[in-house]
């Protein structure tokens, strides 16, 4: 019974429920055609949501306002970037990904210095910085299209036995994500500081290492979504991260992580990406117009929210 | 409502019991009009527990509320108890620190609507900040969060006695001298005695036994969630009081302590930091020393500490400090407590990177850390892997010590931490200062009693900003501390 109770206590569980509820009424309509392949297409797809989502519940996990909005502009630059140096050349690989590292990191230290030094809001922050990259990103790329790397289009789209590869690996990754949070002296310190900042401080905790530290995650792994993305969707576009930014600011939410800071989780936000992703397909199965899946999945993500956020208050 | 009784509250038998956990266990009180009762006991006794259910905040589990003879128990909430002139000063303060005082006093007063009521609000609060603290350098305008927190406390209270629309028959102060000074306590207490007078009825909950004995008119001590005792306060004094506290421990010892002097200079200088003004005594801390800071709430000896705390990570030319810091809050709600966190948790954080083990935080350690604590430092909790608020405010107040203690500071800065601890525990606490001092850890006090600085070896005494006196403890007395405090007024 215990064990049945923490499991229900687990908010990340909530999500995991819509996502599996979701799926099952998917195929209780079809009658059962395509109930893997769905799946299949859930992870592939889910993979970069989840990538962006871990950057963005770290930079949420440091208090309220924090939030990172420069992650589309960043999928942007970063994926144009590394199509052009590679110029569809499996040579310039390592290249490639060192220079979209590399954008990733000047963006979270630009981030960060704008709201450090300026001490603008990070939300403010974020959003006119994203301006700003996205426009590097247009003077750079200039419409072209260029094809990526074969290597590159390979490893994103390899799949064994109808489970994506790089699913697999990111999975892996949110494992470590997992133990970066929650037992390590970094993880520790960002939910200290989202709980009470001052706190933080009059407890050893070097905060503002620690803030740099985050938005310079958040933005690197945006850069690494941007890399990725432009690799399975064969080349890079202006407008690749568009849908990211609701995206990744939902999946940290339905996953269970508090927008009040200091508490927050990984699994959740597979959970959350998989769920939005069925939630779509479910609604396009159904033949649901435009107008209409927009208005349900507005609904359903708020039920989600309201449950998996039934948070008692501590006393 | 007609008082056909004289007893504005009666409780029969009143149980709160939180899971497990009996917070109050069949309690039988009742306050007269115009009668101040005072509230005794330990941390956890289950004071604090009684005036939430006294104000509405909590309702009880069993027994009975009755309101001028008649039970209310089922309709009772904050509403009714609003209704009927009861109102309630926490522990952990209720104003809104975005906000001004006088918008603050608004939202206690709906009836202040329409065209000038921040004028009106501010006379209100102006007035009877006035009547209750002379000399209190408030302004109506001040916002709440820029302002100390005995300041913030002054507001509290003074709020607390405003009337306008609804009757004000009882006022619950809880614990409302920790955070004032010696001089704002004494003008409280003196009002408290004053309103009793005009019918109006207080319940003082307090640590403080001299301030209980000298201004109530009958004293209620609670032990284990229940009254013990319930007697006029004539037929108390301070032994019996301890006593009926259930408490061995004589104030005697800590005269019995003073007896280890020490001459100075002999150990090592870990701090020295320089004030501003000219004629500003220089601040020293040697190895091993406890050194006071003493004077009115609000002269500058918070803003010294985090001073001392911010240098230890940026260099400053007027500082000199040698070792590790930590830091012991007094205001814990917003230096101290990480709310989310267990009581293990919370007492862990400062020593996290002690727990590394290839680069990961070991939670046994963690564990065993706060295991440890829990039995030096006496937290009376059932789990140490409980939330941090399950615990009453003294105990949160010995989980932020046992942070700082457990940690490899050398050095430890306390800012008035001994609010809301009750005499038992601080006595144990006092013990494992000075323990740590005979080992060489080096303690800075900030602390609005006087009492208190009798454990210190040096006590330097604020004044504006500024140090105006150096005491040795031998020299020690309230007198002295006073006459510097207010030097410039004599």
């Amino acid at each position: 019974m215990t064990h049945v109770r923490q499991i229900v206590e687990k908010p990340w569980i909530w999500s995991f429920v819509g996502m599996f509820l979701v799926w099952l009424a998917t195929v209780l309509y079809t009658g059962g055609t395509g109930a893997t392949q769905v799946i299949t297409a859930a992870l592939s797809f889910a993979t970069f949501t989840v990538i962006v989502g871990i950057g963005q519940m770290f930079v949420i996990t440091t208090g309220p306002g924090n939030v990172d909005l420069s992650i589309p502009s960043t999928i942007a630059l970063s994926g144009v970037l590394a199509m052009k140096i590679m110029g569809g050349s499996d040579a310039m690989l390592a290249v490639g990904l060192g220079a979209s590292l590399a954008s990733g990191f000047a963006v979270g230290v630009f981030n960060y210095m704008l709201i450090r030094l300026l001490r603008i809001p990070p939300i403010i922050a974020t959003l006119s910085s994203s301006f700003l990259i996205l426009s590097t990103a247009i003077a750079y790329g200039r419409g072209l299209k260029i094809k990526p790397p074969r290597m590159l289009a390979d490893f994103t789209s390899a799949q064994v036995a109808g489970v994506p590869i790089l699913a697999v690996v990111i999975i892996l990754f949110a494992v470590g994500m997992s133990i970066l949070l929650n037992r390590t002296l970094y993880g520790r310190s960002v939910l200290a500081i989202g709980q009470n900042m001052r706190a933080a401080r009059l407890a050893g905790i070097r905060v503002e290492r620690i803030r740099f530290a985050t938005y310079t995650l958040s933005a690197v792994l945006a850069a690494i979504t941007g890399f990725l993305l432009a690799g399975f969707s064969g080349g890079a576009s202006l407008n690749m991260g568009q849908e990211y930014l609701l995206a990744s600011i939902a999946v940290v939410v339905i996953g269970g992580t508090s927008v009040a800071g200091g508490k927050s989780n990984v699994p959740g936000i597979w959970g959350a990406a998989m769920f939005m992703f069925l939630l779509v397909t479910m609604l396009n199965t159904f033949g649901a117009s435009a107008g209409i899946r927009l208005i349900l999945t507005g609904i359903i993500i708020v039920t989600v929210i309201t449950i998996a956020g039934g948070d008692k208050p501590a006393r | 409502m007609t008082p056909s009784t004289r007893k504005i509250v009666t409780f029969e038998k009143v149980a709160k019991h939180f899971g497990a956990v009996k917070a109050l266990n069949g309690v039988d009180l009742h306050v007269d009009r115009g009668e101040c009762l005072g509230l005794v006991g330990h941390n956890g006794a289950g004071k604090s527990t009684l005036m939430h259910v006294l104000a509405g905040t909590l309702s009880p589990s069993f027994g009975t509320i009755a309101v001028y003879g008649e039970d209310i128990t089922s309709s009772y909430d904050v509403g009714v108890a609003n209704a009927n002139g009861i109102r309630c000063v926490f522990q952990e303060l209720s104003l809104c620190p975005n906000l001004t005082v006088a918008e603050n006093t608004r939202i206690f007063h709906p009836s202040l609507k329409g065209w000038g009521w921040k004028r009106r609000a501010s006379a209100l609060i102006r007035t009877k900040l006035d009547e209750i603290f002379p000399d209190h350098g408030i302004l109506p305008d001040d916002i709440v969060g820029d302002l100390s927190i005995g300041k913030r406390q002054m507001i509290e209270i003074a709020r607390a006695f405003t009337v306008t629309e609804a009757p004000l028959n009882l006022v619950i102060l809880d614990e409302p001298t920790s955070s004032l000074d010696a001089v704002t306590s004494a003008q409280l207490l003196d009002y408290v005695r004053r309103v009793g007078g005009e019918d109006q009825s207080c319940i003082l909950i307090s640590h403080m036994l001299g301030e209980v004995l000298e201004y109530t008119d009958r004293i209620a001590v609670m032990k284990d969630g229940a009254v013990v005792a319930n007697r006029s306060t004539k037929d108390f004094d301070r032994d019996s009081l301890v006593k009926a506290m259930g408490n061995v421990v004589e104030m005697a010892e800590i005269q019995k302590h003073e007896a280890c002097e020490r001459v100075r200079g002999e150990t090592p200088l870990v701090l020295e930091a320089a004030t501003d003004g000219a004629d500003s005594v220089a601040f020293r801390a040697h190895k091993g020393e406890i050194i006071g800071l003493a004077g009115l709430a609000g002269h500058g000896q918070t803003a010294l500490l985090l001073k001392i705390y911010d240098a230890a990570t940026k260099r400053r030319p007027d500082l000199r400090i040698d070792g590790p810091l930590a830091l012991v809050a007094g205001d814990r709600q917003t230096d101290g407590i990480f709310h989310l966190w267990s009581i293990a948790q919370n007492i862990g954080v400062r020593s996290l990177p002690r727990m590394v083990k290839r680069g990961l935080i070991d939670p046994l350690a963690e564990t065993a850390l706060g295991e440890e604590w829990k039995d030096r430092i006496k937290i009376k909790a059932p789990d140490m892997n409980d939330n941090i608020l399950s615990l009453s405010g003294g105990n949160q107040q010995k989980a932020l010590f046992a942070r700082a203690l457990a940690s490899d500071a050398s050095i430890t800065l306390m800012d008035d931490p001994m609010r809301g601890v009750d005499v038992g525990t601080k006595l144990e606490v006092y013990d494992l200062i000075r323990a740590e001092a005979e080992k060489g850890r080096t303690f800075l006090w900030y602390t609005t009693e006087t009492d208190e600085l009798k454990n210190c070896d040096h006590t330097y005494v604020f004044r504006e900003g500024v140090i105006v006196a150096d005491i040795a403890r031998v020299d020690l007395s309230e007198e002295i501390i006073l006459q510097s405090s207010f030097k410039e007024h004599a």
